[in-house]
């Protein structure tokens, strides 16, 4: 029979190998595309597959001949990047607006929002096309910046709208009799305790502007194409190409993964966000 | 001064104007295997030769290359001034003349030497409309060490119960040495190529001359029964899921002992750096049954010019250069003769050094001389093409088609039910374009 204590003991070790384990399975495939990338081409289609094996740089080497990838990730970069700030610049004050002055339509504002999600993207391919076609934006990085935070928008106002649901309005009303102006409101009181919340925000955009792969596929050719585009240059229905598409895509995660490492601190501080009542 | 400044201005921004309008930029959308990619690590020295041409590549997954160039194309986006295309798009694009012809080619180009199966392929009304950078058909490629331990012998050009058989008896799955590997993923350009040119081996064809279906008839029957009972009795594991690549990975590392697949697989098969069987591998005919006629399947990769390009004359340039002697000469020099790209050119085929270098060079030209894609079935048809019939709406049919029969392969349903669902999907699509009401 176990004491209390011990059963607690137990709880946190099953709790804790259940987290790694599935901390690991979520893990595996990234830990495999880094493994393959190390593997020569035969090596990398080996029955069973291959846990030990000689590595090789021959791979990254063949990526740095063939194909300039630092122009491909400055371009991911900058419509990143891009796309985020433009989408935060739009979604603060509409979430402002919904979350601090709510009207009767405001939920199916949000939902209708969100709703916009739910089409598939091929759906509007053409005329999409056809719009950046006579604006001149195919292949253009603004065209990739304005096509993201479409897309990256309704996530990110009712992101924002739920972290500023959870400010007591009180605190905003208490600057207002200071005298501060809506502007002053956001800049000077909300966006400094919503810190952890918008923190996030602009993490989730940069990495789903980041791994977006149907529009910039589509509306890109050669001079905006960001590093989806040259992950999928790699891909082929002729000729063993694992080990070099492995190679690439470590080279495409590499940067936003390090990233995410670095501002994990402001992400999980935002995930639990909600400890200012 | 200002009015030294607006001239002097004017005149800067003219010659500005003259350098960029003087430099071409030819974006060329092509797919990713290794003649592309040589192409492109080679398309220095054209560069060189040409230093009002700058070239830029959109390099993608053939599929992926597809669709794109299709939206492009479709909406005159002018985002590609050279587009890789395959026998499928070049005579349906040129036709609808969203293709500029390829007419007036330099004298040196000599335009006799291209195969004109594949010349044909790529024209449409006699105009051609793409130059052909590759081209393969298809064949068998055979464990000469097996065969030889196991006291067979395979014929030129087997029949597929030949297949069978020695496929029966090279089948050793506790040695994982499977009998025969073919296309079992769903596609049109994966096993509908395969089962399409063996369809046509049994007799059967995709419409008949008033453009209905036929899957209801005994060939199709037939075809996918035999296919069903090859691969499913003597083939891997997880044959369904087996496309060109799963099954060169399988030969390659000793796993198959019969493979009918592309004859460009012949220079991979062959190459130590990825091959284990580099000289146990013999050569014949794709299989017959009860007819030669279109068993080998006939595909071409052609360079052509949108309409839609600004930039036409610097893109004829550049696909005459890629396409020409002079450039399979340049790929022999920097990658070895047996990289010459492989079934576009008679004058490759007369070479003995190129001959003597790629064993698998004599079938190849055996292979692509058969090929005919105007009379590829037993029976008279209305389409042309082998391993597909060149009318817009084969892509989705045979999409849904091969998604069917790779269902059979994989037991979900019967080879009846699959044929049932083939010919009523067929039908639909096909009164829907208003082929017949």
């Amino acid at each position: 029979m176990l004491t209390l204590k011990q059963g607690r003991q137990l709880q946190t070790v099953l709790l804790g190998t259940l987290a790694w384990l599935v901390a690991l399975t979520i893990f595996f495939p990234i830990f495999w595309m880094i493994l393959t990338s190390f593997k020569t081409e035969i090596d990398a289609f080996a029955t069973p597959p291959q846990l030990f094996f000689t590595p090789t740089l021959e791979n990254y080497l063949h990526i740095d001949a063939r194909s300039d990838y630092f122009h491909f990730a400055w371009n991911s970069v900058v419509v990143s990047f891009g796309s985020t700030l433009l989408g935060m610049l739009l979604a603060v004050p509409a979430a402002y607006s919904m979350a601090f002055f709510e009207t009767k339509r405001t939920k199916s504002t949000l939902l209708w929002m969100l709703s916009t999600k739910m089409l598939p993207p091929v759906g509007v391919l053409v005329p999409i096309y056809l719009i950046f076609k006579d604006f001149g934006l195919l292949d253009t990085k603004f065209g990739l910046v304005l096509i993201y935070t479409l897309i990256n928008l309704p996530i990110m106002v009712w992101m924002v709208y739920t972290y500023f649901k959870e400010i007591p309005k009180d605190i905003l009303e208490a600057a207002r009799l200071d005298g501060a102006t809506a502007l002053q409101e956001i800049y000077r009181v909300l966006l400094p305790i919503s810190k952890g919340g918008l923190a996030s925000t602009v993490l989730l955009s940069l990495i789903l502007s980041w791994n977006e792969a149907f529009w910039s596929l589509n509306l890109t050719a050669s001079s905006a194409a960001p590093l989806t585009a040259l992950v999928a240059s790699y891909s082929s229905p002729e000729g063993l190409f694992w080990a070099k598409l492995s190679a690439v895509s470590t080279l495409a995660c590499a940067p936003i993964l390090i990233f995410g490492w670095l501002s994990q601190k402001q992400l999980v501080r935002g995930l639990s966000f909600g400890a200012v009542k | 001064m200002k009015q030294r400044l607006i001239p002097s201005l004017l005149v800067s921004s003219m010659a500005l104007a003259s350098l960029g309008a003087q430099a071409a930029t030819v974006t060329i959308g092509t797919v990713n295997n290794g003649d592309m990619i040589r192409m492109q690590e080679l398309s220095g020295a054209f560069e060189q030769a040409h230093p009002d041409i700058k070239l830029e590549w959109v390099v993608l997954e053939e599929n992926v290359l597809r669709q794109r160039l299709t939206t492009d194309i479709a909406t005159g986006g002018g985002q590609f001034d050279v587009m890789t295309i395959g026998m499928y798009e070049a005579p349906i694009w040129g036709k609808k003349g969203w293709l500029a012809p390829m007419d007036n080619l330099p004298a040196d180009y000599d335009l006799a030497d291209i195969f004109p199966s594949v010349r044909n392929g790529l024209s449409s009304e006699g105009t051609l409309y793409g130059l052909p950078f590759y081209s393969e058909s298809s064949m068998t490629y055979y464990r000469t060490d097996l065969f030889e331990a196991a006291g067979l012998s395979m014929p030129e050009q087997p029949s597929w119960d030949q297949v069978r058989d020695f496929a029966k008896a090279l089948h050793k799955p506790a040695q994982e040495q499977y009998g025969i590997c073919l296309r079992g993923k769903a596609g049109w350009g994966e096993n509908m190529a395969l089962v399409s040119a063996m369809s046509n081996a049994f007799g059967a064809r995709w419409f008949d001359e008033q453009w209905k279906p036929e899957f209801n008839g005994s060939a199709w029957k037939d075809t996918i029964s035999f296919y069903v009972d090859l691969l499913g009795n003597y083939g891997p594991p997880g044959a369904s899921s087996n496309g060109f690549n799963e099954n060169l990975a399988l030969f390659n590392s000793g796993k198959c002992a019969i493979w009918v697949d592309a004859t460009v697989a012949g220079s991979f098969v062959t190459d130590a750096s990825q091959s284990k069987v580099t000289d146990k591998v013999g050569f014949a005919l794709a299989p017959q049954q009860v007819t030669t006629k279109g068993a080998g399947w006939l595909w071409s990769w052609g360079l052509a010019i949108p309409a839609s390009s600004d930039a036409k004359d610097a893109a004829k340039a550049f696909a005459t250069w890629a396409t020409s002697k002079e450039y399979s000469q340049l790929v022999a020099d920097k990658f070895g003769i047996a990289a010459m790209p492989p079934g576009s050119r008679a004058s490759t085929y007369a070479n003995a050094e190129y001959m003597a270098a790629a064993p698998f060079a004599a079938k190849t030209l055996e292979s692509m001389d058969r090929a005919d894609p105007d009379d590829s079935t037993l029976k008279p048809s209305p389409y042309t093409g082998i391993q597909f019939a060149a009318i817009p709406e084969f892509q989705s049919i045979a999409t849904q088609v091969g998604k069917l029969v790779s269902g059979a392969l994989a037991g979900s349903m019967t080879v009846d039910e699959a044929l049932s669902s083939s010919q009523s999907v067929t039908e639909r699509e096909m009164k829907r374009a208003r082929y017949y009401q």
